[in-house]
């Protein structure tokens, strides 16, 4: 039954006081998130919204450090500066090197009871996630999860968060009400990167918690690091080519590949193709696989439903290739071919491939 | 061993349609389906107590007709299923949903203790992944999300050790019962219920809970009222300001499509020129 499930009506736009007890709630923070001695993007994808957010209301932007040793800590601070932190929270702790879900949401909850923040944002990650959904059910406040559209409502200054929902057929703005602070989780690429500014610098808070490692119920036994050789970076890819169920059969894929390869870009897919088999599940793009935002997305064979259409409508340009005028793919590209991706996709790679060829000449 | 699964019916998004006009959800013929992921969650349970032995009680909160969705898990070999349905819950947002769902929770453990219990990864109209982690938060059991393979289910030490998806790699965690799992997509293929599964499945007496057999005594902790967040605004997604340029040529080979779609690409983007490039065969 969870909301906005059961038929989203709109509550409509309530007037209300800030109960007395949240009126000293202030500012926005963001988590940083750090896996392995790195800051996930999302985070600063983060930074650049939240500081929107912070101007608007006239407050400062945090980012909150949570570290294994003072040495990352203090360069996940800097980073956070350089993408638009005015101060850094920075909690460090042994037993925060990697992360678990207790101590996390032990230190973080902590936090935000002294310091209180008005708005607490996270990426809509697996450690995210995990995460926010634990502190929000502490702190027994509004969590609205996976948004792609983040506001302040001037007139009573409180977040207007929007998120897809039953699949993306329908947007829906959500608000909390009357408790503090206002969480929301993002998914990663779901909005722009802010340059990064390393003139830029903020203050430090820095607090080493008190935990002891044997309060902490669950251990981490080992970390299997995924094989980076193989790892797709669709994520942060300036270009992709993608195939749908159009393409038929599974050896027709080798033409989204070649073309990949002409252009140096990633290869995607939907998730016919993925559940088919044709392609790995890390490749699928959507709703259910990754969000991206390249330059341009090339789309063969794939019909363009909502699903899909939410995973990669961020693309600058996006190239559409299907024989069917009428595919919903039409009413969102950028260029469309309405033919056969199998004698397409070959010449497209010929034509890149010349492409090059001349732009090499002309240096 | 006492393992619980938390599912939901949800109407199967693929099917869902907005009225263009009014961006209302089209609902009707719309099937109600059992989140997808909550199978998921349901063949990694019976798997378990096909292997070690359990009990599986399956448990869901909804409207009356969300029996079928508890039917069908019965179908699947759950051993009891329990539907919590009362006007005091609706509308509730994930926090007012983890409230109810734990208090009903407490009340099953009266009865028998609780070793494991599964959520979906989301489900797939709320999307929110946020009910299962709220569930874990208020019941004080550790926590384990996304959960890619269970490695093994010590019950005499009443210990659990499995792997999760994390950022760049996965995480060998081991941690103590009783314990909440959420788990991935294509970790387990669901089996097939039979004929006398399905017949036996229809026959089984369902335990209908309302607000005081969960021991929900607190009413502003659960539906509308309980929820601290609320929908200001529907809309359709914004379509982008223009249909695709179709590119057309005199012969419509496709060799002049593709030539004339750079050409103009290229003079429109020219930046696009520089993010080519080439991978060596
Ligand atoms: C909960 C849920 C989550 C989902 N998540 C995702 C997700 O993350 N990602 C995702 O992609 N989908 C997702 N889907 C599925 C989604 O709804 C669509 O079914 C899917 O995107 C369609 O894939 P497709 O375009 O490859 O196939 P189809 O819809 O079958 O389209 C194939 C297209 O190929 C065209 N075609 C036919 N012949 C040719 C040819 N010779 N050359 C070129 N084109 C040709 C056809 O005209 C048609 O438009 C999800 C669905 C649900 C319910
Ligand atoms: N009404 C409900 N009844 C039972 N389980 C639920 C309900 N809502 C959510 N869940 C469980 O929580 C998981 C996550 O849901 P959500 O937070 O809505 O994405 C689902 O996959 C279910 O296992």
């Amino acid at each position: 039954m969870n909301q906005p499930t059961t038929s989203p009506k709109p509550a409509g736009r309530r007037k209300f006081e800030l109960d007395p007890r949240f009126q000293s709630y202030k500012g926005v923070w963001v988590f940083m998130e750090q896996n392995h001695g790195e800051i996930h993007p999302v985070s600063f994808e983060l930074l650049g919204e939240g500081r929107k957010l912070a101007d608007q209301l006239g407050v400062e932007l945090a980012g909150i450090v949570v570290a294994g040793c003072d040495a990352d800590a203090d360069r996940f601070c800097a980073e956070a500066f350089f993408h638009g932190a005015d101060l850094c929270y920075s909690l460090t702790h042994a037993a925060l090197t990697h992360y678990r879900n207790q101590p996390y949401t032990q230190v973080l909850t902590d936090l935000v009871n002294r310091h209180q923040p008005e708005i607490l944002l996270l990426g809509a990650t697996t450690m995210g996630r995990d995460l926010a959904g634990s502190v929000a059910t502490t702190l027994q406040t509004g969590l609205t999860a996976d948004c792609t559209g983040l506001a302040i409502d001037l007139d009573n200054r409180s977040l207007a968060a929007t998120r897809p929902t039953f699949g993306g057929s329908l947007l829906c703005t959500i608000v909390t009400l009357n408790y503090r602070p206002q969480m929301a989780t993002v998914r990663p690429r779901v909005m722009s990167s802010p340059v990064r500014d390393t003139s830029r610098s903020g203050r430090i808070l820095a607090e080493h918690p008190v935990l002891a490692e044997t309060d902490i119920i669950t251990k981490l036994l080992e970390f299997l690091p995924d094989d980076r050789r193989n790892e797709t970076h669709l994520p942060f890819a300036d270009i992709i080519v993608a195939g749908g169920r159009g393409l038929k059969r599974p050896d027709n894929f080798r033409l989204v590949w070649d073309l990949a390869d002409a252009l140096g870009a990633e290869v995607g897919a939907t998730r016919p193709v993925v559940q088919a088999g044709w392609v790995t599940a890390d490749r699928q793009i959507g709703q259910s696989g990754k969000t991206v935002r390249p330059k341009l997305y090339i789309a063969a064979g794939i019909s363009g439903a909502v699903q899909h259409r939410v995973g990669m409508e961020g693309a600058d340009v996006i190239i559409a290739i299907n024989p069917d005028p009428d595919a919903p793919i039409f009413d969102f590209a950028t260029y469309g071919i309405v033919a056969n991706a199998m004698q397409i996709l070959p010449a497209l790679t010929a034509a890149f491939r010349q492409h090059t060829a001349a732009m090499k000449k002309a240096v | 061993m006492h393992i619980l699964v938390c599912i939901k019916q949800v109407p199967d998004s693929a099917q869902i349609r907005v009225h263009p006009v009014t961006n209302t959800i089209m609902r009707q013929g719309v099937p109600a389906i059992v989140n997808p992921y909550d199978l998921v969650a349901l063949e990694e349970a019976l798997r378990l107590k096909d292997r070690l032995g359990a009990r599986v009680t399956v448990l869901s909160m909804g409207p009356p007709q969300a029996e079928a969705a508890l039917r069908k898990a019965l179908s699947f070999g759950a051993d009891e299923a329990i539907l919590l349905t009362d006007r005091a819950f609706a509308g509730a947002d994930t926090l007012a949903t983890s409230y109810a769902l734990a208090s009903a929770i407490r009340k099953i453990r009266e009865d028998m203790p609780v070793d494991l219990i599964f959520a979906g990864k989301q489900t797939i109209d709320g999307d929110t992944a946020q009910v299962g982690p709220g569930i874990a938060t208020r019941l004080n059991m550790q926590l384990l999300t996304y959960v890619s393979h269970i490695d093994n289910v010590d019950l005499e030490r009443g210990e659990i050790t499995v792997q999760r998806r994390a950022e760049g790699g996965v995480q060998v965690l081991c941690t103590r019962l009783p314990a909440l799992l959420t788990v991935l997509e294509g970790i387990n293929e669901m089996r097939f219920a039979t004929m006398p599964d399905m017949f036996r499945a229809a026959r089984h007496p369902l335990a209908i809970w309302d607000r005081e057999a969960a021991g929900v005594t607190d009413l502003t902790k659960v539906g509308l009222k309980g929820s601290p967040t609320v929908v200001s605004r529907v809309f359709a997604p914004t379509p982008r300001m223009h249909r695709a340029e179709i590119i057309q040529t005199q012969s419509d080979q496709p060799d002049d499509l593709v030539a004339t779609l750079l050409a103009k690409m290229f003079t429109k983007f020219p930046d696009l020129r520089a993010a080519v490039r080439p991978r060596c065969a």
